[in-house]
Parts: structure tokens; sequence; C-alpha cells
């Protein structure tokens, strides 16, 4: 599998580092309920399909990327920057 | 048909005329007491001990393929009881003594072969860490040597003791470890269910779960409606899409394990060794196949196959472990769809759904828990009540931070 970085192109998937899901993205404030907590840390919609989630370019530009890619078949959809990301 | 010795011979010298189907092939019935979604290991465990130990016997267990398709005919069976964490230690201690009773159980040949597991160590700390884990082994009523260098080069003198990044300084034997037929066990647990009444029906794949006011009712499936008093959701590495028909969001990330095995050879390896450094395991299978395997691949994933990056990172790891291996050919490597949980435990409990229970997250170590899964899983079906070698697999325990992270890593799928 080969994922393209949006500054460095095309690379090969050994550069990467894997975090998870995009939920990652979605920190709860300070004193949120211990619900909030549980769905950011531990619960997961982990579709067999359309997934987005967090790589970071250790061996490159060292940016974190969103990726959208298929579980199933490994095709890549897309990626951004996260620092850069619409939604 | 009682299988023996005596009917192996007779039969060889008659053609093997007289041996019958090991089980039935029956249509879903209309309902049943219970229905376990998904006939691997831990669901066909779960179905065999609601008979024997609980004498409940309308029982279906529904499969989406065949019987042992899944995990449990994809693994490379490393049955062991050398967990250090309360929760995790009792569990597969009474897994283990399952495991030495079951082909008297079952009259079923599973070749569970006891030959010995041994953790390598390269530092200090490490083989502080060893010791420790190897007292809490003791504690716990199994068995732990600990091995020096010299120790380790008696069992195991084709290491390469004088690797300079990771050099041997001994390891953690486990002598009650070892592997067994993985085929064998989902067979044999099947025979044993169907023995007793219970209903194995395949390609039939469950697509809805029926619930009325908060109680589970039975299951659509592809062949048609099954009504159910009690429900099993039991699918390892398709949890997440099983629960979501019950409208559950898991804390479980799917990723992918593979495993290689090479051509027959005369024996070499008479143990598993387990080299958590590079991690890379190996163990000899009894035809003669070197059967090792690594790390995830690290990303979620849902292709019953892998990627050339950690083939090739346990390629290296087998080569600097042990360079007697590199004239061997590889013949197969394969993948298989783990259910990674948070803190690296499993879960069986009930859930927010009456007459619905779970049992998953079983990451890459489920095969050695099969028997006691299927044991426990029974008892809170059958009784209500959470057995007490799994009273900590709690569904709750994410939310209230009970969680029992073995390895200490944290709260990362894919990290355990
Ligand atoms: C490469 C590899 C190596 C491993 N090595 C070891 C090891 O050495 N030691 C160890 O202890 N463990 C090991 N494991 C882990 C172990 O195999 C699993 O944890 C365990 O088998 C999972 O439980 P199971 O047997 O019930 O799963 P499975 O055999 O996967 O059973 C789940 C079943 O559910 C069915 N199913 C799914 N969805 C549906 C549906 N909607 N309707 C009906 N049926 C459905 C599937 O078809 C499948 O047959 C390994 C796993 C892999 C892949
Ligand atoms: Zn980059």
């Amino acid at each position: 599998m080969r994922l393209t970085c949006p500054l460095c192109g095309d690379r090969d998937r050994r550069e990467f580092y894997y975090y998870g899901a995009e939920d990652y993205l979605h920190r709860p404030a300070e004193g949120a309920p211990l619900a909030e907590w549980d769905n950011y840390l531990h619960l997961r919609d982990n579709p067999a399909g359309v997934l987005r989630d967090l790589w970071y370019h250790e061996a490159g530009c060292a940016q974190w990327l969103l990726v959208t890619r298929n579980t199933v078949t490994h095709e890549i959809l897309g990626t951004e920057l996260v620092a850069e990301r619409k939604a | 048909m009682r299988y023996s010795g005596l009917k192996v011979i007779t039969e060889g010298l008659f053609g093997n005329k007289g041996w019958t189907p090991a089980w039935r092939d029956p249509a879903p019935k209309a309902e049943y007491d219970v229905v376990i979604i998904g006939g691997g290991g831990h669901g066909l465990a779960t179905a065999y001990y609601l008979a024997k130990n609980h004498g409940i016997t309308n029982v279906a267990v529904l499969e989406k393929g065949y019987l042992g398709g899944g995990n449990v005919g994809r693994n490379t069976t490393i049955v062991r009881a050398n967990y250090m964490i309360p929760g995790n230690t009792e569990f597969y201690s009474h897994s283990m003594k399952l495991w030495e009773g079951m082909e008297a159980d079952l009259n079923y040949n599973v070749m569970h072969s006891q030959r010995g597991l041994i953790n390598l160590f390269h530092s200090d700390g490490q083989r502080d860490y060893w010791v420790r884990r190897g007292n809490a082994m003791i504690n716990q009523g199994d068995d732990a040597i600990l091995l020096e260098r010299e120790g380790v080069r008696e069992h195991l003198p084709y290491l390469d003791f004088e690797n300079t990044r990771f050099p041997i300084y001994g390891g953690l034997l486990h002598p009650r470890g070892g592997s067994a037929r993985h085929d064998a066990v989902a067979w044999g647990y099947a025979r044993g269910a169907d023995k007793r009444g219970v209903d194995l029906i395949q390609n039939c794949e469950v697509t809805g779960i029926d619930i009325e006011n908060g109680v589970v009712r039975g299951v659509q499936t592809t062949r048609g409606a099954i009504r159910a008093k009690k429900v099993g959701i039991i699918v390892a590495g398709r949890s997440s899409q099983v629960a979501a028909m019950a409208g559950m969001r898991l804390p479980i990330e799917s990723h992918i394990l593979q495993a290689f095995v090479t051509e027959g050879l005369k024996p070499v390896i008479n143990h598993v060794v387990s080299f958590g450094m590079g991690h890379f395991y190996i163990s000899q299978s009894d035809k003669g196949g070197l059967v090792f395997g690594g790390d995830l691949d690290f990303y979620a994933s849902y292709a019953a196959r892998g990627n050339l990056p950690m083939v090739e990172h346990v390629m290296e790891a087998g080569m600097t472990l042990m360079p007697m291996i590199g004239r061997a050919k590889v013949l197969r490597s394969w993948g298989g769809i783990m259910d990674m949980s948070p803190d690296g435990s499993p879960v069986i409990d009930k859930t927010h759904v009456e007459g619905l229970f779970l049992d998953c997250g079983w990451n890459y170590g489920g095969f050695k828990a099969v028997p006691a899964s299927g044991w426990c899983m029974a008892h809170l079906m059958a009784t209500g009540n959470h057995h007490e070698v799994a009273a900590k697999f709690r569904l709750d325990r994410f939310a209230t931070g009970h969680l029992l992270d073995e390895e200490g890593t944290g709260s990362q799928h894919n990290l355990h």
C-alpha cells in the first residue's frame, strides 16, 4: 500500500505511523462527561468499507494526514493534511 | 460414532468405508432457546458447554461461511497460560486446564502438544519483567522456569546468541505451553455440540437482530427469520458490524494479522519460541511445516490478506534469531481479521438489550481462550451471572476506567 502525502507525493506505507480513526481529532473538552471520553478513546464505528483515519508522515515531512480509504479493498480515496482539513 | 484407536485400525483394514459425517446439516427451525451468531472456536465452544454444562440443547449456531473458516482455522495455534494481571491470569489458567482435558472430553484428537514455550529476553530490564511475570504465573498455580543464557542454549542451540542488537540473556520457559491443531478444535467442539442436539447451520449470515421494547426476539438471516429467547454475538473480527445491528458502537478496531508456513521439514524446532523484540514467534507443526508470524499490519483493515512490509519484517526477524531457517521455502501466507480492543483484553458480557450477549475483543490471542471463553459465555447466557474467572471482562470497563491493559501500552487499539 502507498499513500500520497499532499507535501511529499506518492510514498511507501513504511514511511507512515498509524494512529487510528479520525475520532482522535474530536477530543472532548476538559471536564467533559466520562461517556464522551469513552467515545473518544475507545469506541469506534470500525466500518468494513470507507474509513477516515490518521497517519503521521514520520519518515517524511512530519505532518499528520487524514486519509480516506477502503478497509476492505485497501484502496486510497484521498489524503489531506490534518492542519488544513476542510471538515 | 465414538472414535478410538481400534476404530482407526479396523476402518483402515476395511477401506475406510464405515465413517459417517461428524455432524448433521440441519435446516434452521423457526425458533430456538439460544441462537449463537458465529461458528468459530468461541461460538462452537459456547454451544457445546451450553448443552454439556447447562443442559440447554435447543440451540443453533449460525455461521455465514463454513465452520472453522474464520480465525479459528487461520491462527498459529499457540496455547499458553502466561498472563500476569488479575482478570486475565485466572481466566487463561482455567482455559489451560480445559485444554488438558479437551481430547478426552470431546473424544477428538486435537493434537494438543505441551512442548513448552520459551519467551526470550535481551536485557536486564527485560529479565526483571519476565521474572515478575513468571512469579505471577506461579502464584496463579501455573508453571514457569527462568532460564539463563546457557539454559536457553540447552533447549535452543540453533539460535544466534551473539546477535549484536538483541543478545540473548535468557528466557522464561512455560512447560505447559504449546500448540494444537486449530481445525480439529473447531471440529471437535462442533461434533460434540451436534451430538448433544445443537443445530449447526452453515451458509447462514445474520443480517439483523430483532429487538422489541429492549428485549431480543430473534435474528434475520439469509436463510430467513429465526426467533430466539437469547442471542450471543460471537463473531471475532466482525463484532462491530453485528453489534451495530443492535445499535451498539463497540470499543473494537479490526486489524489484519498475518501468518506463514514453510514446506514440511524434519523436526528441528521442538518448542514454541517467542522473540518479542523482533515481533516474531515460531513453532513446527506435526506435519513438519514451520509456522510463524509477527505483529499486526498496524492499520485498520478487513482484507483477509496482508501487506508486504510486514512479510519482510517477519522474515528478517526470523533470520536474525535463527539463521538456519533461511533455506526453508515459504509455502503459504495468509491473514485473519482481529477484533482489537483498546486494552488488549476481551469482553464476555451482557448488553443493554435483554437476552443479547457479547463475546469479543480477543485480539490475536483468542485461540488459547476457546475453551474458557465458551465455558464462561455459556455460564453467563445460562445463569445470567458472570463466571468468576471472567468476571472482569466487562463491556463497561472502558467507560469506568477499569482497563485490563496486560502490556501497559495505553488505549490505542493497534498497540496490544
Ligand atoms: C494469523 C493469526 C494468528 C493467530 N495466532 C494465535 C495464536 O497463536 N494463539 C492464540 O491464542 N490466538 C491466535 N490468533 C487469534 C485467534 O485465532 C482468534 O482470537 C480467535 O480464533 C477468534 O475467535 P473465533 O475462533 O470465534 O473466531 P472466528 O473463527 O473468526 O469465528 C467468527 C465467525 O463468525 C462468523 N460471522 C461473522 N459475521 C457473521 C454474521 N453476520 N452471521 C453469521 N456468522 C458470522 C465468521 O464467518 C466466523 O466464522 C491468531 C489469529 C490470526 C489471524
Ligand atoms: Zn509528507
